[in-house]
């Protein structure tokens, strides 16, 4: 080994806890990027493997009923490759020992095989037999959450006849890797089955027709000339409007988190990089300052400035590789750990693992940028310190009269608390850096637990303030408004308010949305539209109200026209006006008034669903009721939906925290740790003279820690702003169509986030006050550096 | 018939101006020296007077800022960095004040540091072996004495077998008895090796064991006197 590089191995292990602290951030940063880079990667090849295995079809259209000939028809259009048809409805279960009706969807099986697209994984049991007409096959999903297996019965309301089906196999499908009725997951309300075809569709009236098909394009096809030619087709037969995957509810949601894992991968790693490339300049310049004499002294032996610039460009290599080391394993195991995670809401049949190598290739490439970022003023110092500098002896630092000498408020200091300020003063730029790297540690916390407070926020909005009913019940198909008074008669039912829903495409000139919209009594109690701040927007009696960012979607505002497109029924096309705005976060919709919608639609006093307010003590009895009503299609429960949605959120909530916590409390620690080191070091001399001179260990500790206490007290308020900032940041990064998240962020975030930085900067800070108390005087003294 | 002394060294017309913001401070003013091989020159003089910057112009640690300096056929004057580098690197042991050590590496190791990038170096156990070092190579410099560092730093001087050795003030930093081993070791160089040797001083005593020695003023030469009777380190007293 090379005399120089031993001198670096020992530099190195002088220093280890430093080089220990910022090896730690800069892992942490890698682990950042690793871990969400290698999960978005495995999400994206799990997905493509799975969607090549079971030939996932490319476009998707509902009807209300086709003859089974027009699949001739659609499989003749250009650009086809293949096209599926099938029956599919959405029912109520009654399920042995649950309360509550679930609902499930479902899906004819043509002869009782395999479709050709969209191919079923067994997991367990086996297909059913073509003769057999009760047996199905149930969703992985839905079977664990609600312990079903093969063998097990249930029973289904189809199209208002009871009918007790058997369970023979558990199954995966590409079409519900994400499977709920809305956006949030449930599995333990929704399921999706698949029967006999012949069956279904005879329970259905459906024998010799279709209601939804799916499609497979040929390879130049595109895909928005076959959609039209569909939707031209399948018109006369009640067309919803054919679509792509884009717009299909499973690959939609999917597609989210991958790009939202994708968007992420770059912000944490950015920052913990930044505060590295700080650390590595604090620490490298300081060797450097005390090593000014032997830099000298090796250039005068005839090293070159490269060679001597290559050595001190090592030791923060080193510290890099290890933090990238480190990085790599921290990364490794929790991209697994979170693709894991994700098996909880996306059912693959294999959720496989991989990290690409130039994963690893990029965090390495650069992180180590960054550590040459901030080694390279320093390396540049080195090249030109004059080699004669090793004759000299060090000068001494130089202090000038500062802002508080010119502001004449000198006086109003105790001499130490001068000190402190003054060498706050000496070195802006360090001491703005130090606050700003401990900030970035307070903002981290923030933005990575402020989604609690969202989620609280937008739960509390949408479910408590916007949707006021106990449950909502939707029927087969429009009903008599008077059918609201058989519910209204349940059992337990204190209130009801009936709607009237229909999709629709919304045009505005040349842009176009596909939606529903809600049609609802002027009074309305259990549902509300909500502005930004909360309150109630009346339904105007003529007009149509948009989501704000439904209207921004079609460039529309208030007074505005647009058309509405029924995709129901009578295919009535429309002109309304906007009328008002509403603050939706979740979904995007538009509201009118439920009598001026039906004149709309031309049709009567015609209700699609019933929403309920309920005697909580009376809930079994009114479940048990709704269980045996034929024309109810599917029951949403607001309480059960939430309780899984919590559940499901708050473990993944809870790591997620811990993880961000740990992540960000090693830049706390880093930060604090490396700036009390190097002032201790800076000023080692004169601490022990003052000791010496008969200050307490205290005080001198007081001096030194000044500075800190003093740089943590600027820093936690920013990185409370800061937090703020970058939260809505990643909100507008992970902007999703389906969601507005709002920034909310509870005080409880703020002081969790401020007190476990406080916590680890001073754990920090004392580890350094220690070796104060331990200063050997008289060695210290003696060697002047 | 005793062969005329070579010329190692020559300046003619050395001037260096260091500029201190708005201020020109001149260190040398138009200097002129003549250096011999195997020759022992000791320059005094006070502070600022322009000693430092002569042996660092002839180290090739600086440039002038005009005149000639020449080692042997090698321009120092307008030699660029690279050029300097590879002189000090081949041609010359600097001893420092401050010794200079690095104080991460032994004694050893400090010595290896340079005969690792030299052309011919000696072992760093006969460099230090030289200075009656050998027993303590592989402390740290922490562990050493004043004046066993300052031998280790001319240790690590000559291990190259530099053909010009420069020391300054090598025992301004050290007590009486330590200053005079130290100067020993300096002058075993100089005889045993032939290496030339430029040592700056603030002690008149030390010029007792000069060949000849150059008094320095506001950047001038004022006088040189030639030694007839050089006295060993050990006669040495001040």
């Amino acid at each position: 080994m090379k005399t120089l590089d031993l001198k670096l191995l020992r530099d190195l292990w002088h220093i280890k806890s430093q080089v220990l602290t910022i090896a730690l951030v800069v892992g942490n940063g890698v682990g950042a990027f690793v871990t969400q880079l290698s999960t978005y990667d495995s999400l994206q090849w799990s997905r493509l493997s799975y969607y090549e295995a079971s030939r996932f079809a490319q476009v998707f259209a509902d009807v209300k009923r086709a003859p089974q000939a027009v699949e001739q028809q659609i499989a003749a259009l250009p650009g086809v490759a293949d096209v599926e048809t099938t029956v599919v409805f959405d029912v109520t279960l009654d399920i042995p020992e649950v309360a509550q009706p679930v609902v499930g969807r479902m899906i004819g099986l043509a002869n009782a095989g395999q479709p050709r697209m969209n191919r079923l994984t067994l997991r367990q049991g086996r297909l059913p037999e073509a003769d057999r007409a009760n047996e199905v096959l149930v969703s992985e999903a839905f079977a664990k959450a609600r312990k079903l297996k093969p063998g097990d019965h249930l029973t289904a309301i189809l199209n208002g006849k009871r009918e007790a089906l058997h369970i023979v196999g558990v199954v995966l499908s590409p079409e519900y890797v994400f499977s709920s009725l809305g956006a949030f997951p449930d599995d333990k309300s929704f399921g999706v089955f698949w029967m006999n075809r012949e069956h279904l569709g005879s329970a259905f009236d459906m024998e010799g027709a279709f209601n939804h098909a799916v499609l497979r394009l040929a390879p130049d096809a595109g895909e928005q000339d076959v959609i039209a030619a569909l939707d031209r087709l399948l018109e006369p037969y009640g067309a919803l409007g054919a679509h792509g995957r884009d717009e299909q509810l499973s690959h939609k949601i999917l597609s989210q988190e991958i790009n939202q894992q994708k968007s992420m991968s770059m912000v944490y790693p950015t920052i913990f990089l930044g505060v590295a490339a700080f650390l590595l300049n604090v620490v490298l310049s300081r060797q450097v300052a005390t090593q000014r004499g032997e830099i000298a002294a090796l250039k005068a032996l005839g090293y070159t400035d490269l060679a001597i610039a290559a050595h001190y460009l090592k030791l923060v290599l080193v510290i890099v590789l290890i933090g990238i080391l480190g990085g790599f394993a921290i990364g490794a195991w929790l991209g697994h750990f979170m693709t894991a995670m994700y098996t909880e809401f996306f059912h693959f049949p294999r959720l496989s693992y991989r990290i690409q190598p130039w994963i690893f290739l990029v965090a390495a490439g650069v992180s180590l940028l960054a550590a040459i970022a901030g080694a390279l003023g320093t390396v540049r110092s080195i090249m030109r310190l004059a080699p004669a500098e090793a004759m000299r002896p060090p000068a001494p630092v130089r202090y000038r009269r500062m802002l508080l000498e010119r502001l004449g408020l000198e006086h109003l200091l105790s001499p130490q608390a001068r000190m402190i300020v003054r060498n706050l003063e000496r070195r802006p730029f360090r001491a703005a850096l130090t606050a700003f790297g401990i900030a970035s540690s307070v903002a981290i916390i923030v933005s990575g637990i402020f989604w609690r407070d969202a989620l609280d926020y937008m739960i509390a909005v949408q479910f408590n303030a916007a949707d006021r009913g106990d449950a909502s019940i939707a029927f087969t198909q429009p009903v008599a408004a008077r059918s609201r008074h058989e519910i209204a008669h349940l059992p337990g039912v204190l209130a009801i308010q009936v709607a009237r829903s229909v999709p629709v495409r919304l045009r505005a000139g040349h842009r176009a949305y596909r939606t529903v919209v809600l049609g609802l009594p002027a009074n309305t109690g259990l549902r509300r539209m909500l502005d930004a701040d909360l309150r109630q927007i009346p339904l105007p009696p003529h007009g149509v109200l948009l989501t704000d960012r439904l209207a921004d979607r079609l460039g529309l505002k208030v007074g505005d026209r647009l058309i509405i497109e029924s995709l129901e029924g009578t295919r009535a096309r429309r002109e309304a006006v906007v009328a008002g705005l509403v603050n939706d976060l979740i979904g995007l919709s538009a509201y009118m008034e439920i009598g001026e919608l039906n004149r709309l639609m031309d049709e009567g006093d015609s209700i699609s669903s019933v929403a309920v307010m309920l005697d909580q003590s009376q809930t079994k009895d009114f479940y048990a009721r709704l269980k045996e009503m034929p024309k109810v299609a599917t029951v949403a429960i607001k309480a059960l939906l939430l309780q899984n949605f919590r559940e499901t959120s708050a473990k993944n909530v809870l790591f997620f925290t811990t993880l961000v916590t740990v992540l960000a409390a090693g830049i706390a620690v880093g930060v604090v740790y490396n700036s009390a080191r190097i002032a201790l070091a800076e000023r080692t001399w004169e601490l022990a003279s003052l000791r010496v001179l008969g200050f307490t260990r205290r005080e001198v500790s007081a001096l030194l820690l000044g500075e800190l206490a003093i740089e943590l007290a600027v820093a936690i308020p920013l990185g409370l702003w800061l937090g703020y900032l970058l939260s809505a940041a990643i909100v507008a990064l992970t902007h999703t169509e389906t969601f507005s998240i709002p920034v909310i962020i509870e005080p409880r975030t703020y002081a969790y986030a401020a007190l476990t930085t406080l916590a680890a900067g001073l754990a920090s800070a004392l580890i350094v006050r220690h070796r104060v108390d331990h200063l050997d005087l008289v060695a210290v003294l003696k060697t002047r550096e | 018939m005793q062969a005329p002394p070579q010329t190692v060294f020559v300046a003619r017309g050395l001037t260096k101006t260091y500029h201190m913001g708005e201020v020109e401070v001149p260190a040398l003013r138009a200097l002129d020296i003549e250096i011999y091989q195997s020759e022992f020159i000791v320059l005094l003089g006070p502070s600022g007077s322009g000693k430092s910057t002569l042996l660092n112009i002839l180290g090739g640690l600086d440039t002038p800022t005009s005149g000639e300096a020449f080692w042997r056929d090698h321009n120092l004057a307008t030699a660029d960095e690279r050029e300097l580098t590879r002189y000090r690197r081949d041609h010359v042991g600097f001893v420092f004040q401050f010794y200079n050590l690095i104080s991460s590496l032994t004694v050893r190791e400090n010595v290896a540091l340079v005969t690792e990038i030299a052309p011919d170096p000696m072992t760093p156990e006969e460099a230090l072996q030289l200075v009656g070092l050998e027993q303590r190579m592989d402390h740290f410099p922490s562990q050493l004495s004043g004046g066993e560092q300052q031998r280790v730093a001319i240790a690590r001087a000559i291990a190259k077998r530099p053909d010009v050795l420069l020391c300054d003030e090598p025992t301004g930093a050290l007590d009486y008895e330590t200053g005079k081993v130290v100067l020993e070791a300096i002058a075993r160089i100089n005889q045993e090796l032939g290496t030339t040797a430029v040592v700056i001083t603030h002690n008149a005593s030390i010029a007792g064991m000069a060949d000849r020695v150059m008094h320095l003023a506001n950047g001038h030469i004022v006088a040189v006197e030639t030694n007839p009777h050089k006295i060993s380190p050990s006669e040495l007293s001040w």
